[in-house]
């Protein structure tokens, strides 16, 4: 009798059968938002299948050592030969030197905007490096074709503008943004308290900025790197354009490279679907997809590791 | 055992006199976050018409208990409860009842007034959509008539269609009790409801409670000792995940029976 | 003394950094619009290309970027929501969260030309959608999905958790309360996500340069199983092939001041929206 009454208490009775469409509208939305949200799974497992099939028939016809080890890269030629240790020099050569370039200046920058820039300096800057950030790397490939490798010609008296130099300084200031905007936020996450420790036993800034503050945030300084040094092995247009393209190891600094990624993005066009060429060009993703997976999964872990050390929730 | 029988049994055990009604019966209340044990054996009744106060020292548990009440603890997860609760007799902790449900029977203020970021009018219509009513007339009716109980009409009745979050925060805590009042629950729970409010809209806050209570039942969750004694008609005394002591406000605060309950009333700790 | 010394030098090295930086950005922005704005034109920007790429405009390029855009964003955006939703709103076992998360953040990190290899292999091939809009779409619209769904993620959060709560003690449903409150509180971000996005893949050149790019068409694209005309790759192709190298650096010199514009005003609206949100909710 009292559930009854309880039954008509409630004055905001739902027509009969909306009870039920509502439970099965809701179970059909968690189901379909579950089958959408694995759709990041299902092509990064898709890109590792088609990368391993397609890349696989290279194996049955060039051992893998002799594929990554092997000094010349002459796919075209009769017998071809594919050894791609002169692409993964080259792409090793401009991506460290990329670094030297984007990892003073990133972090640097990291350290005005979070040390020395007053709030307005703030709101002006870090816009502005978010907008470097979003430049396509298309034009920077043709602002290191046309405006820096010119330049550095003639600056340094070299025999060629397009080189691995050019290559890394332009990479390098692509790179740039990546890396201060994840130190920034890396410094941010220091505790305050830190600091204040620190000027309370007399340090000055710059002290309590080497010794307390940059080693707190190291790790998320390390990672800032290790995404940086990602991104640039994994670029593509910019050194298709200015690294130059000659595919033979370099003897310096200075000689045209090509990089893995402009070999893929050269020569994809003219391998016949199918051929040795074609797979040994997937071969190369498959390497180059490997190399950046281990970089990501370094910084995944580096960064887990250190949200639990300054306490804050994963 | 029929409901009926349930509710004669409540009003045997229970501290309260014969002619109230239970409207909510807690039944060996025990609550775990994760395997921290949160309450601990609570037995506690809610009367209609009646506002039962629950006071205690912050992390006592009085929150999580009267979240358990429209079963919003299921939104934690990670979370174990043991034992039953009654509304007019029908266990509402059960797998096949719906919480949606017992949400639209239940109403609950929260502690920091938090409209929706629309306008006042949809602010208040929304428990009614979210319900299923359409009907447009109706709808307006009933907005008018939940402002006008919670106090608010005469402040806001030329901008409904002004933002609620451009109102102070007194009238957006009244515009919470507005929006709960207009889905017509049959109790309803204060989470601290004054907590963020200066003092003058916490006496409106009061005001209303004692105004509303003709209707409903109420439960509040307060730290405040004097508000407490205010406008409640029960109290219940937790420390520690525990139900201390649990009867008519009078006596809780002018003779209380145990030690604890009297050090806190008077202040020697809390 | 000395530590006063070293602090003046080291604050002047990191003031040094952040002006190099800025630098740069003004550097692109000078040379490249100074010699850009030169060849814009209405009819640079309303017509196609004549005289073998070394004459008329860049209209089917700037055309087919817009098509390609938007088909990928069409494709990540309703994906891209799903799955902060999913992984913001239904909380469901952490491991299976880790999981996405792990290949979400995998995800963003592959090399862009990877995408383009993956394209080729699966929309151009396996599915047969041939060198076309729908395969190139469909290759940048994975590679823009990590950056639509963290950014969704991000304006989830913002949403205050009592703004559920409150929704949910009223008796609403949980599909009811992220459609009806969550989804239109978080839309400012959801949307600052799309625009930048939007800067995004229309730069992106790598994935589409197997999958959708044509050097030169005749005319318009007619569907979208047809090649197009990208800005991206039309830079880089004038820049890379042809007989008129003169000609064509200038013509590539208004290509990317359009794509530079483009990004720049993306960025300049994501920003307007995120300044005039924040002091969206209480206090």
């Amino acid at each position: 009798m009292c559930l009854l009454k309880a039954r008509q208490g409630c004055i905001l009775p739902r027509p009969p059968n909306m009870e039920n469409m509502i439970k099965v509208k809701e179970r059909l939305y968690k189901w379909l938002f579950t089958i959408l949200a694995f759709a990041s799974l299902i092509f990064l497992v898709g890109i590792v299948i088609v990368l391993f099939k397609e890349a696989l028939p290279i194996f049955k016809k060039v051992k893998a050592l002799e594929f990554i080890f092997g000094k010349f890269w002459y796919p075209t030629y009769d017998p071809p030969e594919f050894g791609i240790f002169p692409l993964i020099l080259a792409s090793v050569w401009v991506s460290v030197g990329a670094m030297l370039v984007c990892v003073p200046l990133g972090v640097g920058s990291a350290l005005y905007l979070n040390e020395i820039a007053s709030h307005k300096q703030k709101a002006v800057l870090k816009p502005l490096v978010e907008i470097l950030a979003s430049i396509p790397s298309i034009v920077y490939g043709f602002f290191g074709m046309v405006v820096l490798a010119p330049f550095l010609q003639n600056l340094l008296h070299l025999p060629i503008g397009l080189c691995a130099f050019t290559a890394s300084l332009t990479l390098g200031i692509m790179a740039t943004p990546t890396v201060c905007s994840i130190a920034e936020d890396a410094l941010s996450y220091v505790p305050k308290s830190f600091r204040e420790a620190s000027f309370a036993v007399g340090a000055n800034r710059w002290q309590t900025l080497v010794k307390v503050v940059i080693p707190a945030a190291g790790s998320g300084i390390s990672t800032a790197i290790i995404l940086g040094m990602s991104r640039a092995i994994g670029e593509t247009m910019t050194v298709l354009m200015v690294a130059g393209g000659a595919a033979v190891i370099p003897k310096s600094f200075f000689d045209p490279v090509r990089p893995m990624t402009s070999a893929i993005a050269a020569e994809m066009g003219e391998a016949p679907m199918g051929s040795d060429h074609f797979h040994a060009l997937f071969a190369i993703a498959l390497i180059l997809f490997l190399i950046t997976f281990v970089f990501n999964v370094i910084a995944e872990a580096i960064s887990r590791k250190y949200r639990i050390k300054l306490g804050l929730s994963g | 055992m029929d409901s009926k029988t349930l509710i004669m049994e409540d009003r045997q055990n229970c501290v309260c006199s014969q002619s109230d009604l239970v409207k909510i019966k807690a039944q060996d209340i025990n609550f775990f976050y994760g395997k921290q044990q949160a309450l601990k054996d609570i037995n506690l009744d809610v009367l209609s018409n009646k506002v039962t106060a629950i006071i205690g020292p912050s992390g006592c548990g009085k929150s999580t208990f009267i979240r358990l009440f429209n079963r919003m603890h299921e939104l934690v997860p990670n979370t174990t409860l043991t034992g039953r609760i009654y509304l007019d007799g029908q266990d509402i902790l059960g797998a096949c009842v719906d919480p949606a449900e017992i949400r639209r029977r239940i109403g609950m203020v929260f502690q920091k007034p938090n409209p929706f970021p629309k306008n006042i009018f949809e602010n208040i219509s929304y428990g009614l959509e979210v319900n299923g009513i359409k009907n447009k007339e109706f709808i307006e009716g009933r907005v008018i008539e939940s402002l006008k109980k919670a106090a608010l009409w005469d402040e806001v009745k030329d901008r409904l269609h002004d933002s609620a979050l451009n109102l102070s925060g007194g009238q957006q805590q009244r515009l919470c009790i507005a929006r709960c009042l207009a889905v017509k629950p049959e109790v309803l729970l204060f989470d601290e409801p004054c907590a963020s409010l200066d003092p003058i809209s916490t006496r409106k806050i009061e005001e209303l409670i004692l105004e509303l209570k003709k209707d409903y039942a109420i439960v509040i969750v307060t730290h405040n000792m004097q508000q407490a004694a205010r406008v409640s008609d029960y109290t219940g005394f937790f420390l520690l995940g525990e139900l201390i002591e649990f009867d008519k406000t009078e006596k809780i605060f002018k003779a209380p029976k145990n030690q604890k309950t009297e050090d806190y009333i008077t202040g020697r700790f809390g | 003394m000395r530590k006063d010394i070293a602090q003046k030098i080291g604050f002047s090295f990191i003031s040094l950094c952040m002006f190099t930086t800025v630098l740069f950005l003004f550097a692109i922005i000078y040379f490249i619009g100074s010699r850009g704005i030169k060849v814009i034109s209405w009819e640079f920007l309303t017509q196609a290309p004549r005289n073998a790429m070394t004459a008329g405009g860049v209209a089917p390029a700037i055309v087919g970027t817009l098509y390609l855009t938007l088909g990928a964003v069409v494709f990540a955006l309703p994906l891209g929501v799903a799955c902060a939703i999913y992984l913001n709103e239904y909380s469901p076992k952490s491991y299976i969260v880790n999981i996405i998360r792990l290949s979400i953040n995998n995800l963003a990190g592959v090399p862009s030309v990877v995408f383009g290899l993956f394209g080729l292999a699966v929309f151009v091939k396996f599915f047969g959608f041939g060198v076309s809009i729908l395969s190139g779409s469909l290759a940048l619209g994975i590679l823009v999905l990590p950056v639509i769904i963290s950014a969704s993620q991000e304006a989830l959060l913002a949403v205050p958790y009592s703004l559920r709560e409150a929704s949910l003690a009223l008796g609403a449903t949980k599909w009811q309360t992220i459609r009806k409150i969550v989804l239109p509180a978080a839309l400012p971000g959801i949307l600052t996500g799309v625009i930048l996005s939007i800067g995004r893949v229309a730069g992106e050149t790598a994935p589409i340069l197997f999958t959708a790019a044509a050097f030169y068409l005749k005319g318009y694209p007619k569907s979208i199983f047809s090649e197009v005309m990208a800005l991206p790759y039309h830079i880089y192709a004038l820049m890379t092939e042809g007989a008129h190298p003169e000609q064509q650096t200038a013509i590539a010199y208004g290509c990317c001041l359009i794509l530079l514009c483009l990004v720049l005003f993306m960025s300049a609206i994501a920003i307007f929206i995120r300044q005039r949100q924040r002091s969206h909710y209480y206090g």
